[in-house]
C-alpha cells in the first residue's frame, strides 16, 4: 500500500487518470448508445474500437508518417485520421448491425442468442485482422503489417511535452487534446440527441418502440444511427488513443472493451452524460488504485469496481435514461 | 443461397427428427443395449483403425490424426475431447438448461486444475508451506483423490461466490462479469507468485498413481489411453448423474426459470436458488475437467487459461445445440478433434469458431442437433414477432 506516493502527487494521479478515463468514456458511448436503444449489450463494440485503431495506422504508414513531423502536418494527419478511424469504425458497426443482429431482430431472439452473435462477431473481427490480414496481405505492405497477431508500433505524431502547470501538476500536451476532444466530442452527441430531429426519433424509439413507430419513427433507420454514432465515437476514442499509446493490436480491444463497459455501467448504462462520468470515475480509481497496489493489478480493480457497481447501484451512479425520457 | 441452405437443413432436421421419434418408440431394453454399445464402442476408440496386433483397417484408419504427417497422439485427442465433452455438460448445465450466459468457464477450469496442483504438487508453495509449518518430508503433498475431492468442492465454493451476487442480475450483465471473472482468475493465478508460483507455472502435479515418473504402471506421460480411459469414465458417470438431474424437479426448475422466471416465481419455484445451484454444478464439473487436464499433463501455467478458451468453450454448447446433451457432446468433439486432423484449418480455427457462432446463431439458433423444447420456445417467439412486426 503505497499511500506516500498517492497522496504525495495526487493532484497529478488524477490529471493522469481522467485523461485514462476520457478515452474509456468516448467508447463507453457506443455500448449506452445501443443499449439505451435496443436493450443490447453489443459485445462486438470493442472490436470497433480495434479497427478504428488499424485504420489511424494503415493511413499513417501509408502516408509515412515520420516521427515528430512538424506542427502543420502533424495537425493534418491527426484531422484526417479522425475522418478514417470515424468512417472505418462507423462503417464497421454498421455492417455488423445489418449482418448479425438484423436477421435476429427480425426473429425476435431471445438476448441470449444476440449476445452469443456478437461474441462470435468479435472472434471473427480479431482473427481477420490478427491473422487473415496479415496473411492476405503478405509482402504487399510494410512488414509492420504482415506480421501475426503482433503489437505494432505506429509513428509519434506529437511529442509530449508539458503546455500547463499548475502547483506542481503538470498537464501535457495530448492529455489537453485528449480532454478538449472528448468534451467536444460529448457536447456535440448530447447536442444531437436532445435537441435535433433524429435525436428527437432515437429518444422515441428508446422510450418505446412501438408508439414510436406509430407516430411515424422510421425505427430501422433509428437503429443504424445509433450504431453509426457509436461506431464513430469510438473512432473518435481510436484516434486519440493512437496519438497518445501509439501501439495498436488485434486484441487490443478485450480489455478496453470491458473496462468501456464498465464505465457505461458505472455512469448508468443508457445514460449519455452518464457514460463519460462512469468513464472519468472509472479512470480515476484505476489510476489510484494502480498506484496503492501496484499497476499489474489494474485490470483486477476494474472488475471488482463492476461487480460493487452492480451489487449496490445496477442503475449506476446517474440511473439509466437515454435522454431524459425514459421512466 | 441463404434460403437454399435453409431448406436444406429443413429437410436434414426432418430427418433426424424423425430418427429421435423412432428412438424414443423403441422398447427401452434396446434403447439401454444400444446406450451399453455406444459406451463399449466409445472405450475402444483408441484403437480406432488400429487394432492391437498393428492390424490396420485402411477406411478408419484415416479418421486418426496420426494418420497425417506430424499429427498428434490419438489417445490424446480423445483424451481432449473426453475433457472438452466434460466442459460441455458442465457448461450446458448453465447455458442450455438454466439459460445463464456464462463466459467465465475458464475460471472454473482453471481454479480446478489449480487446486490439484496448489494441494498435489511438491513443487507448489502451499504444499512447500505444509511442509514447513508441520515438520512433514520433503516428499510429503496431498494425495491425488484427496485433490480432486478438493478440486470438486473449490469449484462448486467458487461457483456460489460468483452466483451469490451476480445471479439477481439480469442475463447480460451477467455474461460481462463473468467474463471478468475468467480474465481475473487467470490475473490472480499470475501475479499472486507466493501462491502459485506465478508465470513460471506449477509442475509435477499427480495423477492416480502419484507424481509423474517413469515408474508409473499406468498413469505414465507416454501412454494416454489410461488417461483417455479414466476421463471417459468421468464422462459418463458425470453425463448419468446430469441427465438424472435434468429430469428430476430439479431440472424442471431450471427449465421453467430459464423460459420465463417471474413465472416460474409465481409458480412457487424460487429463481434465484435454483440458478445458483445450476452455476455451482456447472462450475463443479468444470472444475473436475480442469482437474483431470491438470492431472494429464502434469504442469500448468496461467497462459493455458486464456480467455479464448472460454469462449471456445460457449461455442461448443451452442453449435452443438443447447439443452442437449448430445448436441453439446457432438459439439464438444468436433471442435477439438478437427483442428487436430485437419492441420491445414488449425490455424484459422478461431475464425472458423467465430463464424460457426455467428451463422448458427442466425440460421439455426437451437443448434446442430437441438433440444425440443428449445426449439419450440425459438418458434414461439418468431410466431410472436410476426404477430406484431413493430416489436424490436
Amino acid at each position: 500500500m503505497n499511500f506516500d506516493d498517492l497522496f504525495g502527487h495526487f493532484g497529478q494521479h488524477t490529471v493522469d487518470g481522467l485523461s485514462k478515463g476520457a478515452i474509456y468514456a468516448l467508447i463507453a458511448l457506443g455500448y449506452t448508445l445501443v443499449y439505451g436503444v435496443l436493450r443490447l449489450i453489443n459485445f462486438a463494440h470493442s472490436e470497433v474500437f480495434m479497427v478504428g485503431t488499424f485504420a489511424v495506422l494503415g493511413l499513417w504508414t501509408a502516408f509515412g508518417v515520420e516521427n515528430n513531423p512538424p506542427i502543420g502536418q502533424a495537425i493534418l494527419f491527426l484531422v484526417l485520421g479522425l475522418i478514417v478511424a470515424a468512417i472505418a469504425s462507423g462503417g464497421t458497426a454498421l455492417a455488423i448491425e445489418r449482418i448479425a443482429y438484423r436477421p435476429l431482430r427480425r426473429k425476435n431472439a431471445p438476448p441470449l442468442i444476440f449476445l452469443i452473435t456478437a461474441i462470435g462477431v468479435s472472434l471473427v473481427l480479431v482473427e481477420v485482422f490478427g491473422l487473415l490480414l496479415p496473411r492476405l496481405l503478405g509482402g504487399a505492405v510494410p512488414s509492420m503489417f504482415s506480421r501475426e497477431r503482433i503489437i505494432l508500433g505506429m509513428p509519434t505524431i506529437l511529442e509530449q511535452k508539458t503546455v500547463i502547470e499548475i502547483a506542481g501538476i503538470e498537464i501535457n500536451n495530448i492529455q489537453l487534446i485528449v480532454f478538449v476532444s472528448v468534451l467536444a466530442m460529448m457536447a456535440a452527441l448530447d447536442w444531437f440527441i436532445n435537441r435535433t430531429r433524429y435525436g428527437r426519433g432515437v429518444r422515441a424509439v428508446a422510450q418505446n418502440p412501438e408508439t414510436a413507430a406509430l407516430m411515424g419513427v422510421n425505427q430501422e433507420r433509428v437503429i443504424m444511427l445509433i450504431f453509426v454514432l457509436g461506431g464513430i465515437m469510438a473512432g473518435a476514442a481510436a484516434l486519440l488513443w493512437s496519438m497518445r499509446f501509439g501501439i495498436t493490436q488485434s486484441s487490443i480491444g478485450f480489455v478496453l472493451g470491458l473496462k468501456a463497459f464498465t464505465a457505461a455501467v458505472l455512469g448508468g448504462i443508457g445514460n449519455l452524460r452518464g457514460a463519460l462520468v462512469g468513464g472519468l470515475f472509472l479512470g480515476l480509481v484505476e489510476v489510484y488504485g494502480a498506484t496503492l497496489f501496484s499497476s499489474e493489478w489494474e485490470d483486477v480493480i476494474a472488475f471488482v469496481v463492476l461487480v460493487v457497481v452492480l451489487m449496490f447501484r445496477p442503475t449506476g451512479l446517474l440511473g439509466e435514461s437515454l435522454g431524459r425520457a425514459r421512466a | 443461397m441463404i434460403d437454399k441452405i435453409r431448406s436444406l437443413d429443413r429437410r436434414r432436421v426432418g430427418a433426424l427428427g424423425g430418427i429421435g421419434e423412432r428412438w424414443r418408440a423403441l422398447p427401452k431394453w434396446q434403447r439401454r443395449l444400444a446406450g451399453v454399445a455406444l459406451i463399449v464402442f466409445v472405450y475402444c476408440l483408441p484403437w480406432l483403425g488400429k487394432l492391437p496386433g498393428n492390424l490396420v483397417v485402411p477406411g478408419l484408419n484415416n479418421l486418426r490424426t496420426d494418420s497425417i504427417d506430424g499429427g498428434s497422439n490419438w489417445a490424446g485427442v480423445l483424451f481432449t475431447c473426453a475433457v472438452y465433452v466434460l466442459v460441455a455438460v458442465g457448461l450446458n448445465v448453465v447455458i442450455g438448461l438454466a439459460g445463464l450466459l456464462d463466459l467465465g468457464y475458464i475460471g472454473f477450469f482453471a481454479i480446478g486444475a489449480y487446486s490439484v496442483g496448489l494441494f498435489g504438487s511438491v513443487n507448489s508453495p502451499v504444499v512447500k508451506w505444509f511442509q514447513r509449518e508441520f515438520d512433514l518430508p520433503q516428499t510429503w503433498a496431498v494425495t491425488w483423490a484427496i485433490c480432486a475431492m478438493l478440486a470438486l468442492v473449490l469449484t462448486l465454493i467458487s461457483g456460489v461466490l460468483l452466483g451469490w451476487p451476480t445471479l439477481r442480475l439480469r442475463g447480460d450483465y451477467l455474461a460481462i462479469v463473468t467474463l471478468g471473472f475468467g480474465e481475473i482468475i487467470r490475473i490472480v493465478a499470475r501475479n499472486s507468485e507466493s501462491l502459485t508460483n506465478g508465470p513460471q507455472g506449477i509442475s509435477a502435479i499427480p495423477g492416480p498413481e502419484g507424481p509423474p515418473s517413469t515408474d508409473n504402471q499406468l498413469f505414465g506421460l507416454v501412454d494416454v489411453k489410461p488417461w483417455y480411459w479414466l476421463a471417459i469414465t468421468v464422462v459418463v458417470v458425470m453425463v448419468f448423474a446430469v441427465r438424472r438431474l435434468e429430469h428430476s424437479r430439479v431440472g424442471r426448475a431450471w427449465l421453467a426459470v430459464r423460459e420465463d422466471e417471474d413465472a416460474a416465481a409465481v409458480m412457487g419455484v424460487y429463481p434465484f436458488k435454483f440458478k445458483l445451484w445450476a452455476f455451482a454444478i456447472g462450475a463443479a464439473l468444470g472444475g473436475l475437467a480442469g482437474m483431470l487436464f491438470a492431472s494429464r499433463y502434469a504442469f500448468i501455467d496461467p497462459t493455458q487459461f486464456n480467455v479464448n478458451l472460454s469462449i471456445l468453450f460457449v461455442a461448443m454448447v451452442v453449435v452443438g445445440g443447447s439443452g442437449n446433451m448430445v448436441g453439446v457432446s457432438l459439439g464438444a468433439v468436433l471442435l477439438a478433434y478437427l483442428p487436430e486432423r485437419f492441420r491445414e484449418i488449425a490455424d484459422y480455427r478461431w475464425l472458423a469458431f467465430g463464424l460457426a457462432m455467428v451463422l448458427v446463431m442466425i440460421l439455426r439458433p437451437q443448434g446442430l442437433i437441438p433440444s425440443r423444447r428449445r426449439t419450440r420456445e425459438l418458434k414461439d417467439r418468431a410466431a410472436e414477432a410476426e404477430e406484431a412486426p413493430a416489436h424490436v
